[in-house]
């Protein structure tokens, strides 16, 4: 049963909570900087080779599985398919570059170091662990450290945010909580895989109750992603985190939510999902309008991309739900492809976008747009990555961004008509906030205050040269990841 | 060493105390820290020979009790000097054991009638491990009462705000809760023949229906004030306010699993037909009682005040798994009343311990910042408190997990509003977290805010430890609830099944 | 008549007579100049060993058959002979501590009295023939008031036995009318003989004759006398007064109602009441309990405290008698035993350490678990066993009360209401016994250390040691008493 050779997905997962507690151990702000980037760039190591050996044809793989709580019948599992192995990349890959956004910290160095390599344990965790017991375990070890991220490196008003995040998630995690109690009841299992195989035989639960279950599960993945109206706590959340802790929250956490859906609402719930199809899909829909409109009359930098990503959530989310709907079949696998290659570049196109903030705000000390203005003239290069950046998240053709929006697109006009039309409007909307922000920031007269800003170090460069790299490879190259996932979506859209 | 051995090797401590000079204050210390962990290594070292055991126990003889000593006692009344452990009993006598040395170390500190203090505090150890390992209700009886005692002197003298009043009120709401167990006790003993106090044999034959019917809330209203059950909770938070740190942990993680486990063993093993009609009342009680003593711990605005009524919510949670009468419920609720031991301990110490002893003030609103200064204490509370509130990893998530698969048994209502007290409970623990030891200001950059407490004196050695031990037990069985939840389910099962 | 085996029934007492005589005569005679506490040591000495040397005759007879003289004048049994055991180790134990306290000028006197007062209760306890009874409880009664007067300086202690002597003699007159109405209806004074229907004139006497004893062991309404008297009294006589005399008049009261009056019992069931002594038992003793433990509660004067306790005492004993089985009368007559000893160690401890503590006042006691750690300690095991804790002596002995009392009726529970309020009023108790040892072990005080002599310490201690042991192991006293009571 357990995948021959190492144990990778252990090692992914532990090595930087390893890298964690060795920080705990050391003095030196520089040594700690050094060992939690290496235990980072350790991961991510580990998990280039997962993608060398990664074939999609075989389902599960690197699977680890070892009888654990008798009492409960948990074991601890492990594995990765089409679904999540994109997502471990995406957290291997956007984690060490959040340290390095962080690299020239001077205060609580190692608490942030430690913290950090937390979070990044949980995250892996979340995307691997296939029993709902250790996998609740990671989904909520990712809030703790978020939440002290946020109130000690943050901004003027960290406590509220901080707070709104932690109160809001976890509320979220005890309606989930609940639900997979019942689902313990009525199936005496709580592992993933178990409970899909059961599904799909006949539903779960019967009556009345099947639909407070899934929208108890509903209401813990919707408000990770974010779904209308659970998104509140984003906007603050993204604008008070530090630029390291934005990173990841808009590049990973919010990708969780999505791939909660893929992996357990969707699977476990599909007759659910079918008979509130319409509902599912407006909430939809006002995500990505509502979203894309809040961002255009935004004000604040951050809040600004802060918005966005509620946008391009719901672009996911669509393909999601579109692919659930009746339909040709190679429509609905181009949505679901669609929104998988979306989860991927969303997260590194926010990233980019959260670490340009993150590099103007330290240099500046403001985040309103007004404030800016022709820095085009004074940081060239910072003015070029932002444009791509833009126009990544933009859904420019040639760049990531294209790719998903298009295949997500493709599919959905077909299938759900009406919705998608509609949601045609948020892509205008998007292109209007997107280049509305880069023309007060980069063009227009310089800001005289600015005048003696330093343009992008090697450091920042090298962040910014690393995501670039996957926004125009992705752009022009998208075949690796679409392979990837292909089968597993295939296998996800025939339940439907 | 037979586990009977930790009732007598305490009371031998403490009397061995009283003996030393009450200026030798090193070497009483000592002394009990040695009679501490005498009784906990007598208890491991058992517990660890049951885990073992226990699966053959129960397929050689159908019952998984482990009789330690079982001898006639007074026999003009049918009392036996019974002892014995099993699943349910065996993981509170490790608490007690683990409490009781913890609890010594976070009283390193105490210089006034340091020996006095001791004696007392064995005391009341050797009687929980009494009432723990009692089979004969009359003996459980003696234990039980035999605690209240020394409770009122370690309040009284070594307490702090209105100590006095809050222990008298303590004891004497205990006596009540006491009393009218006497009475159940004296009316089950006749009605069942007036042969046998035995609790093994009063349960094979049960009373009459209208019997228990009248006789099971005595009982179990007796033992659930200490268990504090809403509405008999109210001794609790001025009880264990007024209390000195070591006598809280042992309040509020031990004593209050007195009341439980006596809710289980004297009132829902002897009168199954009784549990059956009080059932639902008992589980309407006890979610309001997680939902109201969250609620208000939300409000206070002292610190340990908030610890105070956050146990009375935790131990509705143990109450209700108890009703529940299913095997993940119950299993739930005694792994609650450990976990919960071990997190209540921890979140006093904090508060008493290291916060009080050092800042003497206990309101929110003139501490803060304390996270930079003593570190160690801000660490612990974020470990006891994400513990509290069910956070996955830690212990309390497995309890409470299973509490609410079976309150859901029961009835979706329950568990539904049980797990309404969940986001509450982090509020309350977030807003200590961030009153008590994150910084004030929040405007501007972080840390120029003024600190009421710019430097305090640093943790001890023996508050480190005592630390580690607990948080390490929380981890333990939060990622490992195997070496636990085994022996408890097996012999929940028995129980089960037991009943008619 | 068989002179003989009168004399040999009644050795002990003759004994005891003896020494007294002897006692006052040493005073008179050679002792007068000497110091006071000389005096009361060689005095007290003797007398204490002429107790000791009454219980000879009891040991060695023990067991060798019961008889009954002189028409129950004298009864001899192993109930009698152990209860008059008894009484002479509570005596001797007063004489112990009597020993260290001033009672003035008249030492020889003191302990002669003292001395006759034993010999009343001796009596007392071995008769069933009621003229007997009343002779021996008047020369109990009389050597108390004596005692109780013995402060003759104190106004406190005038008054105190002014009041006992005024309540003691229309007491008397109360339980000698009643005892002249039933020997009247039933034209006997043997206690076995007395069966006879239940006329009003009967119960009126039996009503009198409740009247009387009532008083002795100050119950609720005939306790007026008993705060005062505590308080007043020398604190050794107090002791006195507390322990033995309650022994002695338990003892008798019960034997006279159960053994004498069984068939004017009656019951006092939950809506099921039937006229008869029990409801008047019954009832006494609630409003006892209640009231005896009210009134402690404000108590500021540790004598007067322990006062009220002992009528709130009186009234758990009666929980005890209205079962009117052998299962009561053994759980009687274990907690009167019990009771006389921690109360008898409790008043021990106070007389001790009040005159060295400058009063007998709550707060005079401030501070003595540092000041006096052994006492303090000892103090503690004897209010804890009144309040009745486990594993003391008294917590047993209550449940063997309350148990009796739900056993008398255990398919209706019929006296469940007198447990219940026995059992809300021991809580009660239990707040005034603490505040007791609040002021000893948690409020401070700058006074120095006090000595108490050795021989004293070690008598309280081994009184400490026998509540403890009858908590922990009653089952040989236990089924001893069941034994004996059998053969009542």
């Amino acid at each position: 049963m357990n995948s021959p050779g190492l144990p990778y997905l252990s090692l992914i997962t532990f090595l930087p909570l390893a890298g964690a507690l060795v920080v705990l151990l050391l003095r030196q702000d520089r040594a700690i900087k050094v060992t939690a980037l290496a235990a980072s760039i350790g991961s991510l190591l580990l998990t280039l080779c997962v993608w060398s050996r990664y074939q999609a044809s075989a389902g599960m793989m690197f699977v680890e599985r070892y009888p654990w709580i008798a009492a409960l019948k948990v074991d601890y599992h492990l594995g990765v398919d089409g679904l999540s192995v994109a997502m471990v990349l995406l957290t291997a890959v956007i984690t060490p570059l959040a340290l390095l956004a962080h690299w020239k910290l001077d205060r609580d160095v190692k608490l942030f170091f430690f913290l950090f390599l937390l979070l990044q344990t949980g995250m892996f965790g979340v995307f691997t662990a296939l029993n709902f017991f250790h996998w609740f375990i990671y989904w909520e070890l990712g809030l703790i450290p978020m939440f002290f991220l946020i109130r000690f490196w943050g901004a003027e008003e960290r406590t509220y945010a901080s707070f709104k995040f932690f109160l809001y998630t976890l509320a979220g995690s005890v309606a989930m909580l609940l639900a997979f109690a019942v689902l313990y009841l009525k199936t005496g299992t709580l592992d993933f895989l178990e409970l899909r195989q059961l599904a799909a035989v006949k539903p779960l639960v019967e009556g009345a109750f099947a639909k407070w279950l899934f929208w108890g599960v509903f209401l813990g993945f919707a408000i990770k992603v974010p779904i209308w109206p659970f998104h509140t706590w984003l906007p603050d959340a993204h604008t008070q985190a530090p630029t390291g802790g934005s990173m990841v929250l808009a590049a990973i956490l919010l990708k969780m939510g999505v791939y909660g859906f893929l992996r357990v609402v969707l699977p476990i719930f599909p007759e659910q999902v079918a008979a509130h199809l319409p509902v599912l899909l407006y909430l939809t829909l006002a995500s990505i309008i509502l979203g894309a409109f809040a961002a255009l009359a935004q004000t604040d930098f951050k809040r600004l991309v802060a918005y966005s990503s509620v946008n391009h959530m719901g672009y996911a989310m669509l393909g999601i739900f579109a692919a659930t709907a009746a339909g040709d079949f190679n429509d609905r696998a181009a949505a679901l492809n669609g929104a998988m290659l979306q989860m991927f570049n969303h997260g590194i196109s926010s990233a980019a976008l959260f670490f340009l903030v993150g590099v103007i705000y330290e240099r500046t000390h403001t985040r309103q747009l007004a404030d800016y203005g022709g820095l085009r003239k004074i940081m060239p290069v910072y003015a070029g990555v932002l444009g791509i950046s833009m126009f990544s998240s933009l859904g420019l053709p040639g760049l990531n961004g294209f790719v998903g929006e298009f295949m997500i697109f493709k599919g959905a006009f077909s299938l759900v008509t009406g919705w998608a039309v509609a949601a045609t409007v948020g892509l205008v909307v998007t292109a209007l906030f997107l280049l509305n922000m880069i023309e007060k920031v980069c063009f227009g007269p310089l800001n005289e205050k600015w005048k003696g800003l330093p343009d992008l170090t090697g450091r920042e460069l090298v962040i910014g040269a690393v995501l670039m790299f996957f926004m125009f490879g992705i752009g022009v190259y998208p075949a690796p990841l679409i392979d990837a996932a292909n089968v597993a979506v295939m296998e996800l859209v025939k339940l439907f | 060493m037979r586990p009977d051995w930790t009732i007598y090797l305490t009371f031998l401590g403490a009397g061995l105390i009283l003996l030393l000079p009450r200026d030798a204050k090193n070497l009483i210390r000592w002394v009990a820290l040695a009679t501490g962990l005498a009784g906990l290594t007598v208890g491991l070292t058992g517990y660890f020979h049951y885990n073992d055991s226990f699966r053959d126990l129960i397929a050689r003889t159908g019952s998984g009790f482990w009789h330690v000593v079982n001898v006639p006692w007074i026999p003009a009344i049918g009392a036996h000097y019974h002892l014995a452990l099993d699943g349910i009993n065996f993981p509170l006598v490790i608490l007690n054991g683990f409490v009781c040395v913890t609890g010594i170390l976070f009283s390193w500190n105490i210089e006034t009638r340091t020996k006095e203090f001791f004696a007392f505090f064995l005391t009341l150890i050797a009687g929980v491990y009494g009432v723990f390992m009692a089979m004969d209700l009359f003996l459980l009886f003696v234990f039980y009462e035999l605690a209240i005692i020394p409770k009122y002197f370690i309040i009284a003298i070594w307490g702090s705000t209105r100590k006095e009043y809050g222990a008298m009120k303590l004891v004497l709401y205990s006596f009540v809760g006491s009393a009218l167990v006497f009475i159940g006790m004296l009316a089950i003993f006749f009605a069942a023949g007036g042969h046998s106090f035995d609790l093994l044999e009063l349960a094979k034959t049960p009373v009459g229906r209208q019997v228990q019917i009248w006789v099971f809330p005595l009982i179990f209203a007796g033992f659930a004030v200490l268990a504090g059950m809403w509405p008999f909770h109210t001794w609790a938070p001025t009880g264990h306010v007024a209390a000195p740190t070591a006598a809280s942990m042992l309040l509020a993680g031990v004593v209050m699993k007195l009341g439980s486990y006596g809710c289980f063993r004297a009132a829902m093993l002897l009168m199954p037909a009784g549990l059956e009609y009080w059932k639902w009342t008992i589980a309407v009680l006890a979610v309001i009682g997680i939902i109201y003593g969250a609620a208000v711990a939300l409000v206070q605005k002292d610190f340990k005040f908030i610890i105070g009524y956050s146990s009375v919510s935790h131990m509705g949670f143990v109450l209700l798994g108890l009703a529940t009468l299913n095997v993940t419920g119950m299993s739930g609720a005694v792994l609650q009343m450990f976990s919960h031991g071990i997190v209540a301990s921890l979140l006093f110490a904090v508060v008493g311990r290291m916060v009080y002893d050092r800042t003497h003030t206990r309101q929110l609103d003139e501490l803060g910042g304390l996270a930079k200064v003593i570190p160690f204490a801000a660490v612990t509370f974020v470990i006891a408190g994400a513990a509290s509130m069910g956070m996955p990893g830690f212990s309390g998530f497995v309890a409470e997990i299973q509490v609410l698969i079976g309150a859901f048994q029961m009835s979706p209502w329950l568990a539904v509003s049980a797990a309404v007290g969940i986001p509450v409970t982090v509020a309350y623990i977030l807003n200590a977290l961030n009153k008590v030891f994150l910084d004030r200001d929040d405007a501007g950059h972080h840390g120029d805010g003024q600190d009421a407490h710019p430097t305090l004196p640093p943790i001890s050695l023996p508050e480190i430890v005592a630390g580690v031990v607990l948080m390490a037990l929380l981890v333990i069985i939060g990622l490992y609830p195997s070496i636990m939840l085994d022996m408890i389910k097996a012999n929940v099962e028995l129980f089960l099944k037991g009943l008619p | 008549m068989n002179y003989v085996g009168l004399f040999s029934a009644l050795s002990a007492e003759a004994v005891v007579v003896l020494a007294a005589i002897m006692a006052l005569t040493l005073d008179l005679a050679g002792l007068r100049n000497a110091a006071p506490a000389r005096r009361r040591r060689i005095v007290g000495g003797f007398a204490g060993l002429g107790l000791l040397v009454a219980v000879v005759p009891l040991w060695t007879l023990w067991g060798s058959g019961s008889l009954a003289l002189a028409h129950g004048t004298v009864v001899v049994n192993d109930l009698t002979r152990l209860f008059k055991m008894v009484v002479l180790t509570l005596s001797f134990l007063t004489v112990i501590i009597s020993l260290d306290y001033d009672v003035g000028g008249h030492i020889g006197e003191y302990f002669a009295t003292l001395l006759f007062g034993t010999v009343g209760m001796m009596v007392l306890v071995s008769t069933e023939e009621l003229l007997t009874l009343f002779v021996a409880l008047e020369l109990t009664s009389l050597s108390l008031y004596i005692l109780t007067a013995f402060h003759k300086s104190a106004l406190r202690s005038q008054e105190a036995a002014v009041k006992y002597f005024m309540f003691g003699a229309i007491s008397s007159a109360f339980l000698l009318f009643g005892l002249s109405y039933i020997v009247g209806v039933t034209g006997a004074t043997n206690l076995r003989a007395l069966a006879a229907p239940a006329t009003p004139l009967l119960s009126v006497g039996l009503l009198f004759v409740l009247v009387g004893l009532g008083f002795k062991v100050a119950v609720v309404p005939f306790h007026l006398w008993a705060p005062d008297a505590y308080e007043g009294a020398p604190t050794p006589v107090t002791a006195f007064i507390a322990t033995g005399s309650k022994v002695a008049s338990f003892f008798v009261l019960t034997k006279l109602l159960v053994v004498g009056f069984a068939g004017l019992a009656g019951a006092a069931f939950w809506g099921n009441f039937v006229p008869g002594w029990v409801m008047i038992v019954a009832l006494t003793g609630a409003a006892s309990m209640v009231l005896g433990n009210a009134a402690a509660i404000v108590q500021s004067n540790v004598k007067r405290l322990l006062a009220y306790s002992s009528i709130a005492h009186a009234g758990y004993i009666f929980v005890g008698l209205a079962a009117a089985t052998n299962y009561g009368v053994s759980a009687v007559l274990f907690y009167v035993i019990v009771y006389a000893l921690a109360n008898l160690g409790a008043f021990g401890v106070v007389a001790v350490l009040a005159s060295r503590a400058g009063g007998e006042e709550l707060k005079n006691f401030d501070g003595m678990a540092r000041r006096s750690p052994l006492l303090s300690l000892l103090l503690l095991v004897f209010v804890l066993s009144l309040a009745g804790i486990p594993p003391l002596g008294g917590f047993f002995g209550k449940f063997y009360l309350f148990a009796a009392a739900i056993q008398r009726d255990s398919v209706n529970f019929g006296l469940l209401w007198l447990v219940v309020i026995a059992i809300l009023m021991s809580a009660v108790s239990l707040y005034y016994y603490l505040i007791v040892l609040k002021h000893v072990y948690v409020h401070e005080s700058d006074g120095e250390r006090i000595r108490t002599p050795g021989y004293l310490n070690l008598t309280l201690a081994v009184i400490a040691l026998a509540v403890v042991g009858m908590g922990v192991w009653p089952e040989p006293i236990l089924a001893l008493l069941k034994c004996l009571v059998e053969r009542l």
